[in-house]
């Protein structure tokens, strides 16, 4: 088990399967569809994403360096978090971008039943171990434990 | 956080439990970012990224039923991104059901909210709100609280305005308190670049590609570009139509919220290589360069060889130049071609202002006699369904590509298929 260090940027505490992204996450891109048309497990439609694409992103511990893309990103993640279709956790091996940041501090304050633990910082390092599959646990304190 | 006297007020809830929750919202967000004070909006105009009454949307109208209710509304009149239907452009009749029954039915209900919100008149919908026939044209130095990506990098790089890529929500939360938090893209250390840029191509390079390029190579960093006034020369009408294509390329295709054009844009010209971090990545662009990320772009139809069935041009919405170029260009390809009319069908799309000014010209019925149809619509809204992404869409646009099944072609490219003509 490897143990990292992040910054708390929403907290909760959660352990969920990694998903992991090389590149930045398209946040309209990856989700747009699965709002639109219902699709619980969150599919990522972003073709751009080899990483991704055709991945089920609901309920998984979601690694990945950034955000890019459409400014709608963060109310696109708001109302996946609204709608429960959201990562368990979003990892951020580097600081935070402002379109990932609206989204979860928008979820943090004005949603009031949904938990999406949020880290940044975590290392170049982290992305390079973490595999998909591998067991996260993200802790209150922004400790993240990869098995 | 140093908060003056109005909005320590605001935070001690004497202005409403709405504004309060934003500001708190707004600290939150700026304290991420190493904000330590916030500054005023000087902007006229705000613009906002979400123009669109998207079902999926529907927890973001609940949270803008609740800023109403409280009179949490913007101390701005905005502008805000394009109309996501219009019945011009050509749609199949199961296309018009899920348009207007499954994705856009709460469009209607959208428009209304945004009114009372503030929205600054029934046409102010387009992505490209700094047109002068728009009227939100931001000056030089502002604070601006707006998204839209191309947008955004437009005001900051070409007007020289101030603003970050803030996200939908936190665009009109900024205009309902009047106030950001100061850090990144607002400060002038914010805006200095990473990245060296040199342009060494043969030709003056497709701003969609060049754009495209610099985005997935220097990601959310500044870059500054030399090598380009070569090809634009000075800050004109034409030079701010390729910069408009440019800066959305390098938008979504990464996170480019400002770039420097050395000799072109404002802060360029005054400060030239000042604005330059220290240890700046170099980053050389040539044909070869340009050519191996053409050819990196996945085409995702089914069938690859497929007959297009729609082209659309302006994503973002084309500038009056550029429209009368078009004109003249498919004039004379179908002349060429010894064709009547466009053999695909195709949409060039602007805002409705400059659509209002280019019909008051000789150039509008010269248009319309291609065949080619004009129209508000936002692409990407037209696209981002599953009956649309199985149609094979033709575009110049990188944005369009990156977000749908659009598939991309240079502009030259584009003009040989529409007019049925060989490419030069």
């Amino acid at each position: 088990m490897k143990k990292y260090q992040g910054r708390v940027v929403a907290p909760g505490t959660v352990t969920a399967e990694a998903l992991v992204s090389h590149g930045g996450l398209n946040t309209l891109a990856s989700f747009q569809k699965a709002l639109q048309f219902g699709d619980k497990t969150a599919t990522c439609g972003d073709q751009n994403n080899p990483d991704l694409y055709g991945k089920q992103m609901a309920g998984k511990a979601l690694c990945l360096p950034r955000t890019i893309g459409s400014t709608t990103g963060g109310l696109v993640l708001y109302c996946a978090c609204s709608m429960h279709r959201q990562p368990a956790c979003m990892l951020f091996s580097e600081p935070i971008d402002s379109l990932a940041a609206a989204g979860a501090v928008l979820a943090d304050v004005w949603l009031e039943d949904v938990q999406m633990p949020v880290v940044d910082s975590l290392g170049e390092e982290f992305l390079s171990y973490v595999k998909d599959g591998m067991k996260i646990t993200v802790k209150e304190n922004g400790t993240v434990e990869v098995e | 956080m140093q908060l003056n006297e109005e909005l320590q007020a605001v935070l001690d809830g004497k202005k409403g439990a709405a504004r309060q929750k934003v500001l708190k919202t707004m600290m939150r967000y700026g304290q991420l970012f190493g904000a330590e004070n916030m500054v005023r909006v000087s902007g006229q105009y705000n613009h906002l990224v979400t123009s669109f009454g998207l079902k999926a949307l529907a927890p973001v109208y609940n949270l803008l039923d609740r800023l109403i209710a409280e009179s949490a509304v913007s101390e701005q009149k905005f502008s805000a991104d394009p109309r996501p239907l219009d019945p011009n452009v050509p749609s199949s009749f199961l296309q018009n059901i899920i348009f207007n029954y499954f994705m856009y039915s709460k469009q209607d209900e959208y428009e209304e909210q945004l009114k009372k919100l503030g929205l600054l008149n029934k046409d102010a919908f387009t992505c490209t709100c700094y047109m002068d026939e728009v009227g939100n044209v931001p000056q030089e130095g502002e604070i601006l609280s707006w998204s839209e990506s191309s947008a955004v990098v437009y005001a900051n790089s070409v007007s020289g305005a101030r603003c970050n890529r803030n996200s939908g929500i936190i665009d009109l939360m900024g205009s309902i308190l009047g106030y950001v938090p100061c850090f990144g893209l607002l400060t002038d250390e914010g805006r200095k670049a990473a990245w060296i840029v040199e342009i060494r191509t043969s030709k003056k390079p497709e701003a969609q590609l060049l754009g495209s390029a610099i985005g997935m190579k220097v990601m959310e960093d500044v870059p500054y570009i030399v090598g380009l006034d070569k090809w634009l020369c000075t800050l004109d009408e034409d030079a701010k139509t390729y910069l408009k294509d440019f800066g959305a390329a390098t938008a979504s295709n990464g996170a480019v919220g400002l770039y420097h054009v050395e000799g072109i844009t404002p802060e360029a010209v005054r400060q030239g290589r000042e604005l330059l971090k220290e240890n700046v990545k170099t980053y050389v662009i040539d044909d070869a360069e340009l050519e191996r990320v053409y050819k990196s772009y996945p085409v995702i139809w089914k069938k690859k060889d497929a007959t297009p069935k729609l082209c659309f041009m302006g994503c973002p919405h084309m500038s009056l130049n550029q429209l009368i170029t078009w004109t003249k260009n498919v004039e004379q390809g179908l002349k060429t071609s010894g064709k009547k009319k466009v053999v695909i069908p195709t949409v060039f799309t602007a805002a409705p202002d400059v659509i209002k000014k280019f019909e008051q010209t000789e150039y509008a019925s010269r248009l319309k006699a291609t065949g080619v149809i004009l129209s508000y619509i936002c692409p990407l809204m037209y696209m981002n369904n599953p009956l649309s992404e199985k149609m094979p869409v033709i575009t110049s646009s990188n944005k369009l590509r990156t977000y749908t099944s659009a598939r991309y072609y240079t502009d030259d490219e584009i003009l040989a298929q529409i007019t049925g003509g060989a490419l030069k």
